[in-house]
């Protein structure tokens, strides 16, 4: 599979020539493997992969990890939606109160949006997900609840025996009990554990946390925490607060990591990398 | 051991910062957790014990009427919840960790997830000595 990243900044969109190196745009992911297109949310990234996708495809899979605007801010602006020829799935988490299709439709609509779902050329066809299991292609996907404000998935991706695991906003120190000692009582470790990818919130410095706390999102120093807990082979630490500059991201993963010996690859993600396994 | 689900942990985490008495159950009833009033009133530590299965701390925890007599599970309300996935409440006598009789009241109630998940169930009790 090929996975490359449209957008990691985490909020609010944040371009701007502080912003060169790791990007402005906020979350999308897209993962190839021939014919079969998954995208990871829907934040304004999703709009540059629109415009440069292989004409040839015709049906895409969007899963969405929550509808936070962050999150959602893309889908009107994504090219596809708008092509007759194209089909496209969208996957969420399914809520108590209202369904998914309701709440998506709350975006595609007045004062938000001028264009209503009902408009686009083919209605996209919307699946609900909790504890879900499935295949797309030749993708199994698993999601899972999550700790994040409002229902939150994260997705953990097989493709032969390659693991990714996606949890771009998740708040780890409120989402388990003896942090980071106890596997069984860690929010996300189903969905990480012995990945060979994890893209996982780290929106923040350790300071800035402590004054954000509830927030939904997590420290870098959680977060690596969590991926050797979970014993993955890379982070691809994901979500920057959008006030961080590069030289800000580069200060705080040095202060994170220096001096220590990790069995693991860590980073911040970066907008344009792309991966193969 | 499997991770337990998202409602479970925060359940946990929540009862962890009470000062009331609590515990968790999952769906068979085997005891996930119990916080620190809670240990005060079994005599036990939840680090040392961990988690149990319903048969060892049903031992554990023995409920009585007011004349000494054991109660039948069915009467309790954390087993009514259990059983009819709605909350229960009622009162009950325990003997606590100075093996002095005291009357408490429990408040049980289901734990679903979204979108409709049945996880398990959480109980409070507190001293409740009659007037």
């Amino acid at each position: 599979m090929k996975v490359k990243v449209w957008g990691c900044r985490g909020s609010l969109p944040a371009p701007g020539p502080e912003n060169i190196s790791y990007g402005g745009n906020t979350s999308c992911l897209e993962i190839r493997d021939g014919d079969t297109l998954l995208v990871l949310d829907a934040g304004s990234g999703i709009q540059r992969l629109g415009r440069f996708l292989d004409k040839k495809v015709k049906v895409i899979h969007i899963l969405l990890t929550h509808l936070h605007i962050d999150h959602t801010m893309g889908l009107g602006f994504f090219a596809p939606l708008y092509n007759p020829d194209v089909e496209v799935h969208l996957y969420g988490p399914s809520s108590s109160s209202e369904s998914l299709l309701n709440r998506i439709r709350k975006y595609f609509s007045a004062p938000l949006f001028p264009v209503r779902l009902a408009d686009l050329p083919n209605h996209p066809v919307i699946h609900e997900l909790d504890q879900s299991e499935f295949e797309i292609g030749p993708f199994r996907i698993k999601s899972e609840f999550i700790c994040h404000p409002g229902p939150t998935l994260g997705y953990r991706i097989q493709h032969g025996a390659n693991v990714l695991a996606y949890m771009p906003d998740h708040e780890l120190q409120l989402g388990s009990a003896n942090f980071p000692l106890d596997p069984e009582w860690t929010s996300g470790f189903e969905i990480a554990v012995k990945a060979d990818l994890l893209f996982h919130d780290g929106a923040y410095s350790f300071s800035q946390y402590e004054q954000k706390v509830g927030w939904g999102h997590s420290a870098v120093r959680d977060t690596i925490q969590f991926a050797q807990l979970c014993q993955v082979k890379k982070l691809s630490i994901f979500h920057h607060e959008p006030t961080n500059t590069d030289e800000q991201l580069d200060e705080i993963l040095r202060r994170n990591v220096e001096g220590k010996t990790f069995g693991f690859e860590i980073e911040m993600c970066k907008e344009g990398s792309v991966y193969e396994f | 051991m499997p991770a337990q689900s998202l409602e479970l942990i925060l359940g946990r985490q929540f009862m962890d910062s009470l000062s009331i008495p609590g515990f968790l159950v999952d769906t068979e009833g085997n005891l996930l957790f119990y916080n620190e009033s809670a240990e005060e009133v079994f005599g036990l530590k939840f680090g040392e014990t961990g988690g149990m299965r319903v048969e060892e701390w049903a031992t554990i925890f023995t409920p009585m009427d007011a004349q000494g007599k054991l109660l039948p599970p069915e009467s309790l309300p954390l087993v009514q919840t259990l059983q009819s996935k709605i909350p229960a409440h009622g009162s009950m006598y325990i003997n606590n960790l100075n093996r002095e009789r005291i009357r408490i009241t429990v408040t049980a109630f289901p734990i679903i997830g979204r979108p409709d998940r049945y996880l398990g169930a959480m109980a409070m009790f507190w001293k409740s000595e009659l007037p």
